[in-house]
């Protein structure tokens, strides 16, 4: 323990209450994160591709999830171990930044930090090791910009956007229907995009899932939906052609922020007052009947009073929507969020061509469709499933599979997956060692061999012998010096990517490898760890 | 250097053949608990609850046993959540996709014993399912052309399904109500609009269909217990003391004179808004909310019919059948839409006085009242007949019928059964397992009649091999019988939905190979 003396022979106190605590230091340190780092690599290891095997989690209230998501896994495996922590993180900002590969890349990781230990017992310093990998990650996205090939597509001419998003979906488990969903994702992309600025909004797309229905039923509406019905039972079900005042103020008397009181101490006031009440109400419905509105959507409540005479003179309403739906509807339908009634204009109305109510299965969950907007710019994809836990996986395979074909209409560029990336990048990493002179050769030469772990991976979860697969296909790349040739996964009986249209996008490998590769490298800078012992 | 752990304290891990073991475990847990309820021999169980009181519940519905449980094996709460989807989406066929599920990784296990990939089973089982999905497809029966044809199919229907439940002894009588009830609907799968009113007291058989619509509400002292030509108003409106809803508004007043006249002028408000209220040419006015004396009185005076606190349930069914609005201002009564009704009047049932509204103008909506020995035995009569509109309803959208009788699945095995010989490699090993899976629910089911199942079924398998074979298993005779003949139907969709969920969930389990537990969030300690 941290312990030292002065002059006169008394200790210093460097570590408050050093009893209680337990450190680690240089290579034990360092052994020990990368023992926990690739514990969490181990787990998502059999996750990987389209074999991969899922994992159940059941969370703290015994709530269960079934997923092969990486983010996910790590997101909700409540990891105590701080080492482990940075991995969920590493998957995490993966996730944020590409959407997709968040199991890729802490395999990549992982088998990074497996490489380094061993090179740790040749007695390398750590930090030429993470200076070897710097360069070796640096060596490894250029190759990938060399062999990326440039898609062309635009919007009536997507399919090679559906093969990439099927790649993707191929891992989950909708894999059943992965075409139908891969062009439902990519439709909807293409319905949000601003393909000028080459930019995607994400938040314009609306993902709803409803249990019930089988997954074939999933459908993309062009339009919005929202889980509310309307304000009184007897309202019109379907509006045809409708004008929609997107409200921010309730149908309520007004209440003024300043602190006020109305005293109420003869008759006549008390007259007067009901009789401004109504008057108000009977305002509030008129000003929105006057600029022809035919149907309101509030964010907040009704009174009973407001919604009777809604109704009474014909104007179906939709009460608590909330704000981001509102939002969503707003631009839809070209209309204008109004905070207030005297606000109103005819010109701030959205329109939509139809809005109706459906109802499902034999408990009365209604939802509210509108549809041909005016701005057709927000589109929802309605996933229908077999029951919780298949909408949740769902969804987050359906996110999956926007980001990427997001990160395409970004970036038109495209590697082959199966592992045929990684295996072309490790020769050239491989190739490119030998030119460094001093101890990171060494370090650039195990990234190579990291490299390799995921094809591996993919070779032992698809349940092919790792190591022959892997030779076989390394050798045929170098043979015939085509960058295509990778893992056969499905059995499908040829190992070039580009007959089997197995695609990812250029950004999402660079990425994995480069956040890879940074978490690596922070690990191995680590020589001292301090933590509270157990209690 | 070892690493101890990278979880929370609490938390486990299971991995592989141990996680594997562990789910299918759970589900064949689940899947053997309900198994008994299975078909018309099948037997109920009793549910206490923890709460207070230990209410006891007595049922052979799937979703509801299931509901009840507190489960801690995750793969197991996988099949509590597709009975419920099942329960919510189609309403019968709760305990049916549970066993088959069930059935399905107890067929997969032996698999992964011996050696066969969860993958590869799961292959084989989606063509499976694709297959048995077809073959139904192909003998469907569709009569929706003729009505009534299509009437007795959905008699048969509802018969089969309550068969298997409490009311199996008046399933003629049942049936024919649950049938009348949702033809009133309309094609519409609201079942909000046929309200089931349990009464105890007298037998089951005493329970009726009414075409009206009754209120479980007393009519106010005073007012006419029978009115003909009713015209009714359905209202959500305060009618106790009208409050000023402008914020901030307080009465502040010196005098009692002046406490006086407010008074005064409150009560001139609530008179006034009574007087609207009649203007409207009325004579029953319904209030969602409460009536005071003060009004009540004032509504006797007039000659009118008030009844309070009808909830909003209640009320929108009334305005429903009634084809009123439901009003909350009454400034212009030309415009606002009066029910109507031919006959309101106060009738008993047992001992209690209910409020019946019959002659409505929209026949949507009726009313179901059961009697019945107990609460037990209504509760659960409620859940059997709640069952049997939910299919019948949904029969009415999509018409496609199917014979019962464990019927469809000698079909689906038989095909499923073909599929395998015809596939090449491993895959056939579980397409195999699926059509062992499918048989194994007639076999249950005469194993709940307490049949020779291994005799039964064998034949039932010989007899389907010819084609176009009707022959099922008649739990009644105990033999194998045309189920056309025996009258014994089942709705295309339910069977649909039990494949498909079934299938799906047990995927679901297939391709797990670690659990992870987290550690259980910590309750706060009141100590």
């Amino acid at each position: 323990m941290a312990l030292a003396f002065d002059e006169f022979g008394r200790p210093f106190i460097i570590l408050r209450e050093q009893d209680q605590k337990t450190r680690l230091r240089g290579i034990d340190a360092q052994k020990a994160n990368i023992a926990a780092g690739k514990a969490v690599a181990r787990i998502l290891r059999s996750s990987l591709g389209p074999k991969g095997m899922d994992k159940m989690l059941q969370g703290p209230d015994g709530d269960i999830t079934i997923t092969n998501d990486g983010a996910t896994i790590l997101e909700q495996m409540d990891v105590d171990n701080q080492i482990a922590k940075l991995m969920v993180e590493l998957s995490r900002s993966q996730d944020y930044e590409i959407g997709d590969g968040t199991t890729g890349v802490v395999v990549m990781a992982g088998a990074l930090l497996e490489q380094a230990e061993r090179q740790l017992d040749r007695g390398i310093h750590p930090i030429r090791i993470a200076e070897g990998y710097e360069m070796a990650s640096r060596v490894a996205v250029e190759h990938l910009e060399r062999i990326a090939q440039k898609f062309e597509f635009d919007v009536n001419n997507y399919e090679p956007l559906v093969q990439t998003c099927m790649t993707t979906l191929s891992s989950k488990i909708v894999n059943r229907c992965k075409r139908s969903l891969a062009e439902i994702a990519v439709k909807a992309v293409l319905a949000v995009a601003d393909l000028e600025r080459r930019d995607v909004n994400l938040d314009l797309i609306k993902v709803e899932g409803k249990v019930g229905g089988k997954l074939e039923d999933t459908e993309l509406i062009y339009g919005i939906l929202i889980d509310k019905d309307m304000s009184h039972p007897q309202m019109p079900k379907q509006i045809e052609d409708a004008h929609i005042a997107i409200l921010t103020c309730p149908f309520e008397p007004p209440k003024p922020k300043t602190k006020h009181k109305v005293d109420i101490d003869t008759v006549e006031k008390f007259e007067t007052l009901r009789k401004q009440e109504q008057q108000y109400f009977d305002e509030m419905v008129q000003k929105c009947k006057d600029v022809g509105a035919t149907l309101v959507i509030c964010q907040w409540g009704f009174d009973d009073e407001a919604n009777h005479l809604l109704m009474h003179r014909n104007l179906p309403a939709v009460r608590w929507v909330g704000g981001v739906e509102l939002e969503l509807i707003a631009i839809a339908t070209g209309g204008r969020i109004v905070p207030r009634f005297q606000e109103l204009t005819p010109e701030k109305l959205g329109k939509a061509g139809v809005v109706r109510e459906k109802s499902f299965g034999t408990t009365k969950e209604r939802m509210l469709y509108i549809e041909h907007c005016a701005n057709s710019k927000a589109v929802t994809v309605f996933i229908r499933g077999g029951n919780k836990m298949m909408i949740e996986e769902t969804k987050r395979s359906i996110h999956d599979a926007l980001c990427v074909a997001r990160n395409l209409i970004r970036n038109k560029s495209i590697v082959y997956g199966g592992g045929a990336a990684e295996i072309a990048c490790s020769l050239a990493v491989d190739a490119a060692a030998d030119k460094y002179p001093g101890v990171e050769q060494y370090a650039i030469r195990a990234f190579a061999e990291a490299l390799d772990s995921v094809p591996m991976a993919l070779a032992e979860n698809s349940g092919l012998q790792p190591i022959e697969t892997l030779s076989a296909v390394k050798s045929q790349q170098i043979k015939e010096n085509i960058p295509f040739y990778g893992i056969d996964c499905n059995d499908v009986g040829t190992n070039d990517m580009r007959e089997q249209n197995v695609f990812e996008t250029l950004i999402g490998k660079q990425q994995q490898i480069l956040l890879a590769t940074q978490v690596v490298k922070m690990i191995l800078k680590i020589d001292d760890v301090i933590s509270n012992s157990e209690y | 250097m070892p690493i101890d752990k990278i979880f929370k304290d609490d938390a486990s891990e299971e991995k592989g053949e141990r996680a594997r073991m562990a789910s299918f475990v759970g589900a064949m847990a689940i899947s053997d608990l309900v198994k008994s309820t299975l078909g018309p021999k099948g037997m109920d169980k009793i549910l206490q609850s923890t709460g207070r009181g230990h209410a006891v519940t007595v049922t052979n519905d799937g979703a509801t046993i299931l509901k009840s449980l507190h489960i801690d094996n995750p793969a197991a709460k996988v099949l509590v959540d597709i009975s419920k989807v099942q329960d919510d989406e189609v309403g019968d066929g709760t305990t049916s996709v549970v066993v088959l599920a069930g059935e399905l990784l107890r067929e997969a296990e032996k698999l992964v014993a011996s050696k066969i990939h969860p993958m590869t089973i799961i292959a084989g089982y989606r063509m499976a399912s694709e297959c048995a999905r077809n073959a139904l497809l192909k003998r469907v029966i569709d009569n929706k052309d003729n009505a009534e044809k299509f009437r007795s199919d959905l008699l048969k229907i509802a018969m089969t399904t309550l068969c298997s439940k409490i009311l199996s002894q008046d399933k003629e009588h049942f049936a024919e109500m649950a049938v009348d009830a949702v033809f009133r609907l309309k094609g519409s799968t609201n079942l909000e609009a046929i309200q089931i009113i349990k009464k105890p007291g007298g037998s089951l058989k005493d329970s009726f269909l009414d075409e009206g619509f009754i209120l479980d509400k007393k009519i106010g002292i005073g007012q006419p217990k029978r009115i003909e030509n009713a015209n009714i108003l359905v209202a959500n409106t305060a009618m106790d003391t009208d409050k000023v809803k402008i914020y901030g508004a307080r009465v502040r007043v010196d005098s009692m004179t002046k406490v006086a006249e407010i008074e005064g002028a409150e009560k001139e408000k609530m008179k006034d808004k009574v007087k609207k209220i009649i203007g409207h040419g009325i004579n029953c006015f319904v209030n969602r909310q409460l009536i005071y004396n003060f009004p009540e009185e004032l509504f006797a005076d007039a000659g009118i019919l008030a009844i309070e606190h009808a909830d909003f349930e209640g009320i929108e069914r009334l305005g429903l059948v009634t084809g009123g609005e439901i009003a909350s201002t009454f400034d212009n009564p030309e415009s606002v839409k009066l029910g109507h009704c031919k006959l309101i009047e106060e009738i008993m049932i047992g001992e209690d006085k209910l409020i019946h509204f019959s002659g409505c103008e929209m026949g949507q909506a009726c009313s179901i009242v059961l009697r019945g020995a107990s609460h037990h035995v209504l509760d659960e009569a409620e859940r059997s007949l709640h069952d049997a509109l939910c299919v019948l309803s949904q029969t009415v959208n999509d018409t496609r019928v199917l014979l019962g009788g464990g019927w469809p699945e000698m079909v689906m095995a038989k095909e499923v059964d073909e599929l395998a010989r015809k596939t090449a490699g491993k895959k056939s090993h579980a397409i195999e397992a699926f059509s062992r899976a499918l048989v194994a629910i007639p076999t249950t089911i005469a194993d709940n009649a307490g049949l020779d199942s291994a005799e039964l079924v064998a034949q039932l398998r010989a007899e389907h091999h010819t084609e176009g074979c009707n022959a099922g298993i008649d739990v009644i005779t105990g033999a194998v019988g045309d189920m056309e003949e025996r009258g014994i139907y089942e709705a295309f969709k339910v069977k649909q939905a039990v494949l498909l969920s079934a299938t799906e969930a047990s995927e679901m389990i297939l391709r797990v190979d670690e659990i992870i537990t987290c550690a259980p969030r910590r309750r706060e300690d009141r100590m």
